[in-house]
């Protein structure tokens, strides 16, 4: 009974240690100045790759090196994300943002999986994502909304809380998306460090959302 | 020459629609086009191209880049997908799109809806006036690089 009660005790404070770490993590927002920092970008499959690779196509070679993260069974995102790195590597001319690596885990979910097993799917995403975060250490994430991300943003988050490392997370809500989230979005809304959306609509829904127009 | 590019709309299955794949280069040549290409993606039905002097079929599953199809064709009919809706309106070509409604929240109906008011989506097809239609003002995703290089400290 005694045992029972130590563990019931012991279990409620890493809780509670576990949720005020995760406050602080949410919270510290120190901008460090720096030349360079590296990237992880997760590439969900279709439309979200075109979103995510125009988003990328605007930033600075300081944005190196780039992790790609893309679903086990998506090939056209790889063929994809190779074209753009070879296009950028053409138009640089001092080629020193060739850096690039894909890396491939789980899908979360696949188009009208049950909900059910998506928690099983995407639990078992998280728990392979984790040790490639945990080697990469990027200072920044960046996502848009497909399922992929969420194992991914959490696993980053878990760095912070565990006090490896805080890592930028940065969510750009997809075009589609005009008057209500995505699931990803509501999920990733608490838990990124930034959090765009592409419509004022979302805007005014959720006021704390950064709104830039409309960026792809 | 007159194209119709037809892209990630893949043919239902059921038996009722067999027939839909003899009939379709008619009626896309009575609608005035003489080539139709179509990208059927994961679609299990899959017409036979051919090619005579007065029409041309061209079928494939999955192009690297549509863009030079999309450059070729004077209209595309495509499913309402982010990506598709902007590669091809940014190119300047009229699109009538097929909603998915299997898809999470129905979320391509929430685009298809906000650009027909925006007036770069045409209406009902019966009612269809290609010329009334507004340009596609392209994204602006330098607006996003310097929102992130200033949040993330990058010294220039």
């Amino acid at each position: 009974m005694v045992c029972v009660l130590v563990l019931a005790a012991a279990a409620g404070a890493v809780a509670v240690f576990l949720v005020l770490r995760l406050w602080i993590v949410l919270h510290s927002q120190d901008v460090t100045p720096r030349r360079s920092l590296s990237l992880l970008v997760v590439a969900g499959s279709g439309g979200h790759t075109t979103e995510i690779l125009r988003l990328l196509g605007s930033l600075s070679s300081a944005y190196s090196p780039r992790h790609y993260v893309i679903a086990d069974t998506d090939e056209m995102s790889a063929n994809k994300i190779n074209s753009f790195e070879l296009d950028r590597a053409d138009g640089d001319p001092s080629n020193m943002s060739t850096t690039y690596y894909i890396h491939r885990i789980p899908r979360s979910r696949e188009v009208r999986q049950s909900w059910l097993s998506t928690v099983l799917t995407t639990l078992h995403a998280t728990w392979l994502s984790f040790p490639l975060i945990l080697r990469v250490k990027p200072d920044l994430v960046l996502c848009n909304g497909p399922g992929t991300c969420v194992p991914i943003c959490v696993s980053a988050l878990l760095l912070g809380i565990l006090g490896i490392k805080k890592v930028i997370i940065v969510y750009v809500e997809s075009i589609c998306r005009v008057e209500t989230l995505s699931l990803s979005g509501k999920i990733l809304f608490h838990l990124s460090d930034y959090f765009i959306v592409q419509w004022p609509t979302l805007k005014e829904k959720y006021p704390k959302s950064v709104y830039l127009g409309r960026i792809v | 020459c007159k194209c119709l590019l037809l892209a990630s709309v893949t043919m239902p299955d059921r038996s009722a629609r067999k027939e839909a794949p003899a009939t379709l280069p008619q009626i896309i040549k009575s609608l005035g086009y003489n080539r139709l290409i179509l990208q059927i993606g994961r679609g299990m039905v899959v017409p036979e191209p051919f090619s005579t002097e007065s029409f041309t079929l061209d079928v494939y599953r999955y192009k690297d880049s549509l863009k030079e199809d999309l450059q070729k064709a004077d209209l595309v009919i495509s499913h309402a997908g982010a990506g598709s809706c902007l590669e091809t309106l940014e190119k300047g070509k009229p699109i009538v799109v097929v909603i998915n409604e299997k898809l999470m929240n129905n979320h391509q109906l929430e685009l298809a809806k906000q650009l027909h008011k925006e007036g770069t989506l045409p209406g009902l097809l019966q009612s269809m006036d290609l010329s009334t239609l507004k340009c596609y003002p392209p994204g602006q995703p330098e607006k996003f690089s310097a929102f992130l290089d200033k949040v993330v400290g990058l010294q220039k």
